[in-house]
């Protein structure tokens, strides 16, 4: 029973994390229509960054701050630079794009830092906790990853429902020819949902990166759970990429815990077909549009 | 009385030129049809007028100002409202929302409930579904949706194009009733691109007949509606 609630515990942990991956691919998705395979190897460089201002010696909040910063720039400035040019061409340019995007991330990363894993410190201590005398897999660290997901959560849902930014953002997203002839600026709004979404990246990379280590590829596997969350929740629901997340993460600790850590990306692929089969459309989806 | 006038305009999509030297002027307080068969360049028209393409020649005035050199977002700004074919309402949202969103570059915070409230008062079955998603109403509610979104902003021209296509007669009958008595209200511009000629000729006072790019006819509307030679050859009835 100990051992079936540590699981779940962690499971519970990773599957935040993943839920905060699959956040940012469903902010670009929702901003600019276009799928980001270089979600990963983006907030892996706007890790280094804070890297290095950690080794200038700054406190980690500061570094957490500027990882972020650094995120919103650079999500902006590859919307600038590599993404306008595609859009509204075929999805195709764009899938291309981001992808090689992730190659050159990562070799430029890997010439600048080579692939000696670093150390990248946490806030909190990361070893589970005694309570009433049984130890629980659940560090403090795990907490501040569950609160700072559902704070980014609740920061998207009120972008998106409740402000007028966020009513435009959709409006660009779904319509882009019937938002321009409402008088909606589009470019500034596709420009400013790549920078939140790399900033949420940034953010997702400081949880992954305490209990993985800083390598120019730490981001692949999680980018990959990230899919298969977002995939599962619906690519275009911000509830569905924190279920979709918490599904992935348990089902991979269940698969790692009871039959082997080998399995689990197996488990996301199995997890991914199995869904694409029964809900194509993830859960959270609304429904394709009924014409009538 | 600020009118929109049109001069010599000229559109091409690489060899084909799709408007050649089209000139009118419409004006206030009145529908402006404009007729012809499929492929004749009507959505041409409006579309360069609302700035989503750029003429080859030719200019588009309204109120003192050029618009063939602005961008969409600026010209609507002028308080010209395109309300594109196929009721282009944004299926993921609410009707709320979609009205919402007509009235943002216009309205602060505090008016917007006013003038969507007004949108409401000439579209009553949207009322009834202002919480629903735009993609669970009718071919008839989306096109008042389409309608009421671009008059949230309060335009002073409005650039229809087909908005009875694929409606019922009878709904297309009440919108264009609702579209006479919006007109004659108020000192709005019409502009109303149709193939549906009989329906569009009820509710209009000019009409210009276009064929193949060029206009052929710009006339009072009773007019071109008693030519039967004209309505025969141009406009199919």
């Amino acid at each position: 029973m100990q051992f079936f609630l540590n699981i779940t515990l962690g499971g519970i942990a990773t599957g935040m994390i993943v839920s905060a991956v699959a956040l940012g691919l469903v902010l670009i998705f929702r901003a600019t229509n276009v799928v980001n395979f270089a979600q990963g190897a983006m907030a892996m460089i706007t890790t280094y960054v804070a890297y290095d201002v950690l080794r200038k010696g700054a406190n980690y909040w500061l570094a957490f701050v500027v990882a972020l910063a650094a995120g919103l720039v650079f999500g902006a400035l590859t919307q600038v630079v590599l993404i306008r040019p595609v859009q509204g061409k075929s999805p195709l340019n764009a899938v291309i794009v981001t992808f090689g995007f992730l190659i050159f991330l990562e070799g430029v990363a890997g010439s600048i830092y080579g692939s000696t894993a670093r150390n990248y410190p946490a806030p909190f201590s990361l070893s589970g906790q005694k309570i009433a005398g049984t130890q629980i897999a659940f560090s403090p660290f795990d907490v501040f990853v569950v609160v700072a997901v559902l704070v980014l959560m609740i920061l998207m849902m009120v972008l998106f429902r409740g402000t007028d930014l966020g009513l435009r953002m959709r409006a660009v997203a779904f319509a882009p020819e019937a938002a321009r002839l409402l008088g909606v600026r589009v470019r500034p709004l596709l420009t400013l949902g790549w920078g939140l979404a790399v900033a949420a990246g940034a953010m997702s990379a400081l949880l992954v990166v305490p209990t993985s280590s800083l390598t120019p590829n730490f981001m692949d596997i999680i980018l990959i759970y990230g899919f298969t969350a977002a995939v599962v929740g619906g690519l275009d629901s911000p509830v569905g990429a924190l279920v979709g997340g918490l599904v992935t993460g348990l089902s991979l600790a269940y698969v790692g815990g009871y039959i082997g850590g080998s399995l689990e990306p197996m488990a996301a692929l199995a997890l991914v077909v199995v869904s694409l089969m029964i809900r194509p459309e993830g859960i959270f989806a609304r429904p394709a549009a009924r014409r009538v | 009385m600020p009118i929109l006038e049109i001069e010599d305009l000229s559109v091409s999509y690489g060899a084909v030129h799709a408007l050649s030297d089209v000139s009118f002027t419409a004006v206030e307080g009145q529908v402006t049809a404009v007729l012809g068969a499929n492929g004749a360049g009507k959505t041409t028209l409006l579309r360069t007028i609302s700035g989503l393409v750029h003429p080859r020649k030719g200019t588009i005035r309204y109120d003192g100002h050029q618009l063939e050199k602005m961008s969409v977002e600026k010209i609507v700004r002028q308080g010209i409202a395109h309300v594109p074919e196929g009721r282009s309402v944004i299926e993921e949202m609410t009707v709320d929302e979609n009205l919402r969103l007509g009235s943002l570059w216009r309205f602060g915070r505090r008016e917007r409930g006013a003038v969507i409230d007004e949108v409401y008062d000439l579209f009553p079955p949207l009322a009834e579904r202002r919480r629903q998603h735009a993609n669970t109403l009718s071919g008839g509610e989306r096109q008042m949706l389409a309608i009421g979104r671009a008059l949230v902003a309060r335009p002073s021209v409005l650039l229809l194009d087909e908005p009875s296509l694929g409606l019922a007669p009878i709904v297309t009958a009440r919108l264009m009733a609702v579209l006479r008595d919006l007109t004659s209200s108020s000192n709005l511009i019409v502009v109303l691109v149709e193939q549906n000629a009989r329906s569009s000729l009820s509710i209009a006072q000019r009409a210009v007949v276009i064929n193949l790019g060029r206009v052929v006819v710009c006339e009072d509307a009773a007019k071109v509606a008693g030519d039967t030679e004209l309505r025969h050859h141009y406009l199919g009835y």
